[in-house]
């Protein structure tokens, strides 16, 4: 099939017409689709539902969910929260940060130079009973370890 | 010989040790020998550091085996695992295990017996019978029942239930709406995940009488994203319960309608503030809304609404099935029934500690929870989430209740409790609190927004080493002035919270921040 940003974001607004409040559920089912939210649907999105492009832009920008660019082929997510930091999350976020050759600052994440993996810090993912906690492309894994996490990580195709 | 049921639990913490793991090596090696195998997937004990527990239904009841491996399968099969014979991972009868025939389950008694997805097994462990009591009644005793069974906001806010309800109820409208609050971002907390992985009728069941006893007609769950689990548990479970007739146009036959849907947030945590979530329900920013109006007359899109937690919903069908007295009989002083608490962070035994009202911090780490996960001495426990206090030891004798801990400025919230052992640094910790609300602050009020920077800024020079040009005495008491502000100047209590996590820290952990003494203004 041949599906361009704007045709999967037509589609997706089609789903969506008349419903209250739906620009949250159209960027996720966008993001879900492209991996993002490509900054030249904003105004299509925005004529879609008859609100100005700033608003949609403030509403990508505002959440940490949504990113405007492309992610690196694997996406992965450490907990930096306090049930987390109370079990080495600290150490464990540096780790990831020498092993994948990214960089977070505060609440922000980075992608390594060879596009392969984005690290994204992430606050709170309900494991806190079994911490630390990471996702590796979508699935969770808690009681993590560095060495648990390189084996992991050395499981990952090259291809998400 | 007929099929063993064996339980493994599909609750996202036994996912992510490797649940999911285990069930495909059981279902093998069962195949493997020739042995019928019932496999269900039910919801978690909470007994999370004995996941992945797998139970075996006996003619005496459940028996547990846990934390399972997959490659401990083969073993655990020749030691009779299906008949419940002793291993080194058995645990003997489930319901025996002293953590749980400690507990006082009223809103979490399904949890981890049933299928989460099974209306016909909700019902048989006495679902729907709250819906159907309430059926009976006029809306007007359905909101007087949760009145007076004391019930007051699981989310951490606390205010009366029933009074909220009131509210709704007697408000003109069109439209009204019951919203269910989950975006549970704090830390330390997982009880309202729990529910919607392990139990979602109950909370379908809860939003349903809400609906009936305000008249609404429309309702959402605002469901974090981080918690992709529990919005697909939801959304089937929502869709199975329409289905059945359980929502939508006609519920159970009584000629009302209510239409339920999930609603995924996008990992902003003061989306949790009620106002903020609702700017995001309607596709906004989710900044915060000035109060008044309260949402319970100008809420979603600007109509009445319910605004409550999971835990709140959940308690509300066991409240008409069994009456307000029941629930009410449970706990201590003005709070009232059961709190499902989360022993989290640095302890042996974390997990689900449903008690009644009156329960000590020190009981829950020690005779539940077993000491620290490292062994060390407990150096505090942060009560309530991120915006909860540090709890030194002096405070560990407390009763759980919300007046107690408001006596020392200290907050029950959520239930979640995150414990620390001695190697824990205080001033870290308090610095971590004002970077967070720096990271999550909507930005519509300066203290938060601009207070939370500078605290950060000020805490590093607290710690830094002494210098002859920082002024160690000033900064402390810049920073006791800027807390000032954030609590009395902030529009919610992201801004007006954030203090309780950093001054607790100074006030009993003084040493942490390189001050000898206790600061003289410590409490």
């Amino acid at each position: 099939m041949n599906s361009t940003p704007a045709s999967v974001t037509e589609a997706v607004l089609a789903r969506h017409v008349g419903e209250p409040g739906a620009l949250l559920p159209i960027l996720h089912e966008v993001q879900d689709t492209l991996g993002h939210i490509p900054r030249e649907i904003v105004p299509q999105i925005a004529e879609g539902l008859n609100l100005s492009r700033a608003e949609v832009h403030g509403v990508v920008t505002y959440y940490h969910h949504f990113r405007a660019d492309a992610p690196g082929r694997h996406v992965i997510q450490v907990c930096r929260a306090e049930a987390c930091q109370a079990m080495g999350s600290d150490a464990l976020m540096a780790h990831a940060e020498h092993t994948l050759g990214c960089h977070t600052h505060g609440g922000h994440g980075s992608t390594s130079a060879d596009g392969r993996y984005t690290l994204n810090p992430v606050y709170c993912l309900g494991l806190c009973a079994s911490s630390p906690a990471v996702v590796i492309d979508d699935k969770l894994h808690a009681r993590m370890t560095p060495d648990k996490f390189d084996q992991l990580v050395n499981t990952l195709g090259d291809d998400a | 010989m007929s099929a063993v049921t064996v339980y493994v639990p599909r609750d996202s913490a036994a996912l992510a040790v490797g649940a999911d793991a285990v069930a495909a090596a059981l279902q093998a090696e069962c195949a493997r020998r020739g042995i019928a195998l019932n496999l269900a997937r039910n919801g978690s004990r909470g007994l999370f550091w004995l996941e992945t527990l797998v139970e075996v239904a006996t003619p005496q009841g459940r028996v547990a085996y846990g934390p399972v491996e997959a490659d401990d399968i083969p073993a655990l099969l020749d030691a009779g695992l299906l008949t419940g014979h002793p291993h080194a991972l058995c645990h003997g009868l489930t319901e025996q295990i002293p953590y749980l025939a400690k507990q006082e389950r009223l809103t979490f008694a399904r949890m981890g017996i049933t299928d989460p997805l099974s209306i016909a097994d909700y019902e048989a462990h006495e679902g729907y019978a709250g819906l159907r009591a309430a059926l009976a009644l006029k809306p007007e005793a359905v909101v007087q029942q949760v009145l007076d069974s004391g019930l007051r906001g699981r989310g951490g806010a606390a205010f009366p239930t029933g009074i909220k309800w009131k509210t709704v109820a007697a408000a003109q409208a069109a439209q009204k709406y019951i919203v269910c609050n989950a975006d549970e971002g704090d830390s330390g907390t997982f009880s309202d995940r729990m529910t919607m992985e392990g139990d979602p009728f109950m909370l379908i069941e809860g939003m349903t009488i809400a609906a009936l006893a305000v008249g609404a007609t429309r309702g959402y769950v605002y469901i974090r994203s981080e918690y992709p689990d529990a919005v697909a548990t939801m959304s089937e479970a929502i869709a199975r319960a329409t289905a059945a007739g359980f929502l939508g146009d006609d519920v159970l036959g009584s000629g009302r309608a209510f239409h339920l849907q999930v609603r995924k947030a996008a990992g902003a945590y003061v989306c949790g503030e009620e106002t903020a979530m609702l700017e995001s329900l309607e596709g906004k920013r989710g900044i915060v809304r000035a109060k008044p109006p309260l949402p319970a007359i100008e809420g979603l899109f600007g109509q009445p609404t319910v605004i409550n937690n999971v835990i709140s919903f959940a308690s509300v069908p066991l409240i008409l099935a069994r009456g307000a007295a029941f629930y009410r009989d449970y706990g201590v002083g003005r709070s009232r029934g059961t709190l499902p608490m989360q022993l989290a962070g640095n302890i042996k035994h974390g997990g689900l500690v449903e008690k009644a009202f009156g329960v000590t911090l020190r009981e829950l780490m020690f005779d539940f929870g077993g000491g620290s996960a490292t062994g060390r001495p407990i150096k505090t426990a942060q009560v309530g989430g991120p915006l909860g206090t540090y709890l030194p030891e002096s405070q560990w004798d407390l009763p759980m209740d919300y007046e107690a801990y408001a006596a020392v400025g200290a907050v029950v919230g959520h239930g979640g409790i995150v414990v620390h052992d001695d190697t824990a640094d205080l001033s870290k910790l308090a610095r971590y609190a004002m970077e967070f609300c720096a990271i999550e602050s909507c930005g519509k009020c300066t203290p938060c927004r601009i207070g939370s920077t500078r605290g950060v800024e000020v805490i590093d020079k607290i710690i830094a080493p002494p210098s002859p040009k920082t002024n160690k005495p000033q900064q402390v008491q810049l920073l006791r002035d800027l807390c000032d502000t954030m609590v009395n100047g902030s529009l919610c209590a992201m801004g007006g919270m954030t203090p309780y996590p950093v001054l607790s820290a100074l006030n009993h952990f003084p040493q942490d921040f390189g001050l000898a003494t206790p600061d003289r203004e410590a409490a």
